[in-house]
This record gives structure tokens, sequence and C-alpha cells, in this order.
């Protein structure tokens, strides 16, 4: 898994509430047995129509929009388990969602991708939208060490909340199987007592 | 004094194996089922790492995602779902894992043959890369969905590193009307909760309606648990579970049946256990439902009309619905009907459609489409003489799988069309690129199909015979 200290990117918003994991990536692009090319079809079916063509109001397609950073409307990533989700979002280039909510699974499965989920008040969440609508090359500064979300040359900040151990993971890119694995010795005594 | 526990306590702490101090925990896994969509990167994970699969006897895999429900004896055409599924056979032989491919007569959707085999057991651990895993939380197991990199860590270690989540339980006392069924039941819960109400959360069912309900309502109703958000949900095990259990292929037998029936009786939640939040309601408010837009908590009585609300969320999930607000949707055409999946597939849905649709005809206009949950159901289905009653009707019954639920095969609705389908989920597109899906009971669905139209069933409802 790739490391994640810091970030300072642009944003893409993503004014949408409940953004479900159907959108992010469509059934019928779950076909593959690898974890590659997921990126292309990302936001498929609101991203270009069914004969292929560029919605362009969708702010994905504006070219006025750019960065690493994608910020959602409240409850981004509900619905299927489905990691290809995770796995679209960051072949499509993202290295953080932010957002008011997430949704449980989709938040672990970025975790475990190196795609870091920043929750932020509803306040916040506003005043970003706002702010990278207005003026698209606002720089966002992520810093996962210190726990902070800032808008670049400004005093407009929040502090969010990361789970330690995960924090610890994604600063040094380590994944939980090879914590479990250095665990072995505990699940075979559980194993024994208990079968 | 003892600390009362609830069910999800109880069962949780019999599976921690370590806990770090204000850290996740290691907790045991009885249980993991699998299926071809979002194992086979775990497989090549491992593969890669060179980690053996550690316990593959507590692995059972499922063919169900991506299947034909037509002609399964043949080779399935698309390139890319006869390779997913070849794969999945082929890491199952390497690795000895059981496996119930497409044929097997215990194949079938994940959530439907896990149960009616007896894998599925009272206070076991159960997970799989699906998010519907909450289904089995009906035995008082605790399962929920992972992602496939969790796939990859259970197969590595038999365990997973979790966060202990919270405690919500939902109470629904009373007596339901008739022809209210359990979808129903859980659609009223999330279009009051909505669907992020559960997050962080493990959520217990209990009341009465859930005690006089059937094992196979209490699965339809654990299995959107996670459409309000929770990860998983959980009733009681009772005297209705034990017999459920008992006698299945895989169930304890003998002496060992009834030791395990002594520990479950130990499971339900003490008296005065104390969950971090609770709701109530009362089953005399609870009429058969409908969803009107594109997402489960989107619903409402089926008497009653689209509310108005001016988020921008909700104005555009309407239009993408092509409704309005303050309308009904009492008599929309509707050319598609779906009765499937893993929320309404086992053979008490397809009993109370048969006997809805016994004698009468499905209009021109409909496209309806039964889908039984696994090969098992399909052959109680042709048993009971249900097959005829639907092919009389002019229903079409096909093979098992998860089809136009998730739509990753041929089951596809067209573009524009409104389904009203027994699944789970009524997200854009989710049934098939344009698709409109409005999310009901097997009761509604078929009348839908009978009519050609939503039609009020409350109407005749107390008339109506059921099962």
């Amino acid at each position: 898994m790739e490391k994640f200290t810091t970030l300072t990117s642009r944003a893409i918003p993503l004014a949408i509430e409940n953004v479900d994991t159907d959108q992010i990536i469509p059934a019928r692009f779950l076909k593959a047995t690898d974890k590659q090319g997921f990126g292309d079809n990302m936001f498929r079916d609101w991203r270009f129509d069914k004969h292929g063509n560029i919605n362009k109001d969708f702010s994905l397609n504006n070219p006025k929009y750019s960065g690493s950073i994608l910020v959602a409307g409240d409850n981004f990533g509900c619905g299927s388990s489905r990691e290809h989700a995770a796995w679209a979002l960051v072949g499509y280039g993202f290295k953080v969602i932010v957002s008011s909510f997430f949704a449980d699974i989709f938040k672990g499965n970025a975790l475990n991708n190196g795609l870091l989920p920043v929750q932020i008040s509803e306040g916040f969440l506003k005043i970003l939208l706002e702010t990278v609508e207005a003026k698209p090359e606002t720089q966002i500064v992520v810093d996962l060490k210190n726990q902070t979300i800032s808008i670049s040359n400004s005093d407009v900040s929040e502090a969010f909340n990361i789970d330690a151990y995960k924090k610890t993971c994604m600063i040094n890119g380590y994944d939980d199987i090879d914590y479990l694995l250095s665990k072995k010795e505990q699940i075979e005594t559980f194993e024994a007592e208990h079968f | 004094m003892t600390t009362k526990k609830t069910l999800f306590d109880k069962v949780w702490d019999a599976h921690v194996v370590e806990s770090a101090q204000n850290g996740p925990q290691i907790l045991y896994i009885d249980k993991h089922l699998i299926h071809e969509v979002t194992s086979p990167q775990a497989f090549n994970e491992l593969e890669a790492r060179g980690i053996p699969i550690y316990r593959p006897n507590k692995i059972v895999a499922t063919a169900d995602h991506n299947t034909p429900t037509l002609n399964q004896d043949l080779s399935i055409k698309d390139k890319l779902s006869r390779k997913q599924l070849e794969q999945l056979s082929e890491n199952c032989k390497k690795n000895g894992i059981t496996l119930y491919e497409l044929g097997h007569k215990y194949n079938g959707i994940v959530h439907v043959m896990a149960p009616e085999l007896g894998i599925t057991q009272p206070g076991m651990t159960m997970v799989c890369g699906d998010s519907h895993t909450s289904t089995h939380g009906a035995f008082g197991t605790i399962a929920f969905g992972i992602g496939t990199s969790q796939v990859a860590q259970v197969f590595a270690s038999q365990c997973l590193l979790l966060t202990k989540p919270k405690s919500l339980r939902v109470t629904v006392n009373g007596r339901l009307k008739n022809g209210v069924l359990p979808k129903d039941v859980i659609l009223y819960i999330i279009s009051k909760l909505g669907t992020n109400s559960g997050t962080g959360y493990f959520c217990e069912y209990a009341g009465d309606v859930f005690e006089n309900m059937s094992m196979e309502g209490r699965m339809t109703v654990c299995n959107m648990s996670i459409e309000m958000g929770a990860r998983g949900g959980m009733i009681a095990p009772d005297e209705t579970t034990f017999e459920y259990v008992k006698g299945r292929e895989f169930s304890p037998k003998g002496e060992a049946f009834d030791k395990k029936v002594a520990y479950w009786k130990t499971l339900p939640t003490d008296e005065d256990a104390v969950f971090d939040k609770e709701y109530y309601f009362d089953a005399a408010d609870i009429e058969p439902m409908v969803t009107y837009g594109t997402n489960p908590g989107m619903g409402i009585k089926i008497s009653e009309t689209i509310p108005v609300d001016d988020n921008a969320s909700f104005k555009k999930s309407l239009e993408y619905m092509n409704f309005e607000a303050g309308e009904s949707l009492i008599d929309k055409p509707i050319n598609y009907v779906f009765i499937g999946s893993c929320t309404n597939s086992r053979i008490e849905d397809f009993r109370v459609a048969a006997n809805f649709i016994k004698g009468k005809q499905k209009a021109d206009n409909v496209t309806a489409w039964l889908v039984p949950g696994s090969k098992q159901v399909e052959a109680q289905i042709i048993n009971e003489g249900l097959k005829d009653i639907f092919e009389d009707a002019g229903f079409e019954l096909r093979q098992p799988g998860c089809s136009a639920c998730l739509a990753m095969n041929d089951d596809k609705i067209p573009q524009g069309e409104y389904c009203v389908s027994t699944s789970n989920r009524n997200f854009e597109g989710r049934q098939g690129q344009g698709s409109r899906t409005i999310l009901a009971s097997p009761l509604v669905a078929a009348a839908t199909a009978v009519a050609g139209k939503i039609v009020d069933v409350t109407k005749d409802i107390e008339t109506l015979e059921l099962a």
C-alpha cells in the first residue's frame, strides 16, 4: 500500500448526497479478476451518456476543475461492499475523498487502498464546496499527521478524526494482513481453546 | 453485579482473539462465504505474497452474481463472465475450498444457499464480500459484508481487525395487518430512519413482530439492514430458529445439536442491557410499501403520495425517476416485474406470489421474471406445483442467481423503464443503465404484474389469502 502523509492539491466538487458504490463503479464493470482499469469506468453513467458522449454538466468533466481530492456530499460510498469502488477512485487518480459522512464498508475499503477518507462537519463541507466552485484554483492541504484539512493561504481549517491504528497504517503503508500474520500464535491458541 | 449484555455483545465477545489497548480487536470468523466477483483479487493477493489460505475448511463458495438465469447447462457466452467463473473454480480447486458451482444441486445466491444448507447457525461470526451478508443475522449470527482486502485478510488468518460497532435496537410491537409482509416492515423502518442512521452500528430487531415472523421473513428484514447503513442486523434465536436449523445438511445432529441449542438459548439480550440507540414502531402503522426515489430510504406506503422536499439531491432523484413531488404511484404503468434477489427469493416469497396469481393472468404489457434464490428453491417451486401456476399466468420462471437485482448478467431492465422489484436497491441504473427501480414486497410485485400498473393492494387486503 502507498504511504500517505500530506497532500496539497486542487479539488473537484461533487455536491451530491448519498453517492452509492453502484454510481462509483456500475456492476457491469465488475467482471475483471484483477484491480486494474476500474478508473476508466469510474462514475461511468454520470460522466458519459449511454452512447459514450461526455456529459458536460458533470463536475468531473468540467475542465476548470482538477486535482486528486474529491469533495463530495453527505453519506458517500453507501450501498454495495465492492472494493472496486475504491480501486476505481484510486485508478482515476484520487488520493483523498472529503465528505461530511462516509458509509462504513466504503471507508474501510478506502483505507485499505491508501485512499484517505476525510470526514468533516457539514458546515466545513459547505465552505469547501463553495470555495472550490467559486475559485477552482484553490489549493487544499490535507495533513494526516496533524489530522487537519485547510484551505491554503488562509486560516480556514478543520481537524478530522481517524482511527489511530489506521493512521499508522496509512503513514507507513502497512496493511492488516501483516498485522494479522504477526498474531498467528494467538489465533492458534484461540482455536485450540474453542474447537 | 455482572454486566448486562446484548445478543451482539455475547456473540462478539466470544470471538475476540485479542484486543489492542484503545485499538481494534482481532475477531475470529467461523464461516467465510465467497463468490466469483469479490474473491479473485484476494486470491491473487495471497498468491503474490506467498501466503497460504489458513483455514480452507471454513470457507464455502458459490457462483451467483454473474451467472446466467437461462441455459445454465451451456457454456457462458460472455467471455469475461466465463473467465470470472472459471477462475473461481480454479481457485477453489487449488486451495481445497468447497464450491457449489453453476448447476450443482446446492448452487444458489450465497445468502439463500448457506441458511438452507444449515451452514448458517446461531452464535456464529460470518463474513462475505457482499454487503447483504447481514441476512444471516436472522439466526442470531454476527454476519456482515466485507471488502476484498478483508476477504484476503480472512483467507490469511481466519480473522479480521475491527473496532467494535455501537449497538442499536429497533423494536416493533403489535400485529401486522393482512398483506403486510416482512419486506414492508423493513422498507417502513428504513423510510423512517433514513439510509445512514445505522452507520457505525449493529442493529438488533426485537418485539412481537419479529418473534412471530418465520425465519425466511427474518432473513428479508436482516438482509436490508445495510440499506440503513448498519453493517449488520440480528434477531435473537428462539424455537423458530432451532426448528429451522434442525436436520439441515450441515447443521449439528443428535446430541451435538442439543448441546448447541442449550448454548444458543443463552444468547438473547439480557433484560436491562443498554443500547447506544433505540427506536420503537407500532406494527399497526405499517402498510404495503413502495419506493419512489433512488435510495431505499425513499419509501412510502402504497396509498401515500411522494413527499415534497427542496433538497437538491432529492430533486435530482425524482428527476431520474420521472416522478413529481406530491403525486401518487397508484396507476403508474409498469412494464417490468422482478421477483428474486437475496431479499425475496425464498419459497415463502414464491408461495405468496403464487397465491395471488393463481387463476389470474399477467398483463400483456408486463415482462415478469421469477428468479429463485437457489437450486433447492427452484426444486420446491416445481414440486409444490407453483411453476405451473406461474407459467399458466404468463410469468417466466428462470434459473437461480442474483439476476436483475444488480444486472451483472444479461437480465437487465431497459433504459427509462420502471421495474417493480423485490430486490434491495433502487440506485440509479442498478437494474440496467437508465432503469428505474421501485422496491416492493412479492405481493405488491405480483399484483403489479397482473394489473400492468401499480395498484392499491390495501383495498382488498383483508380478503386476500396469503400462503
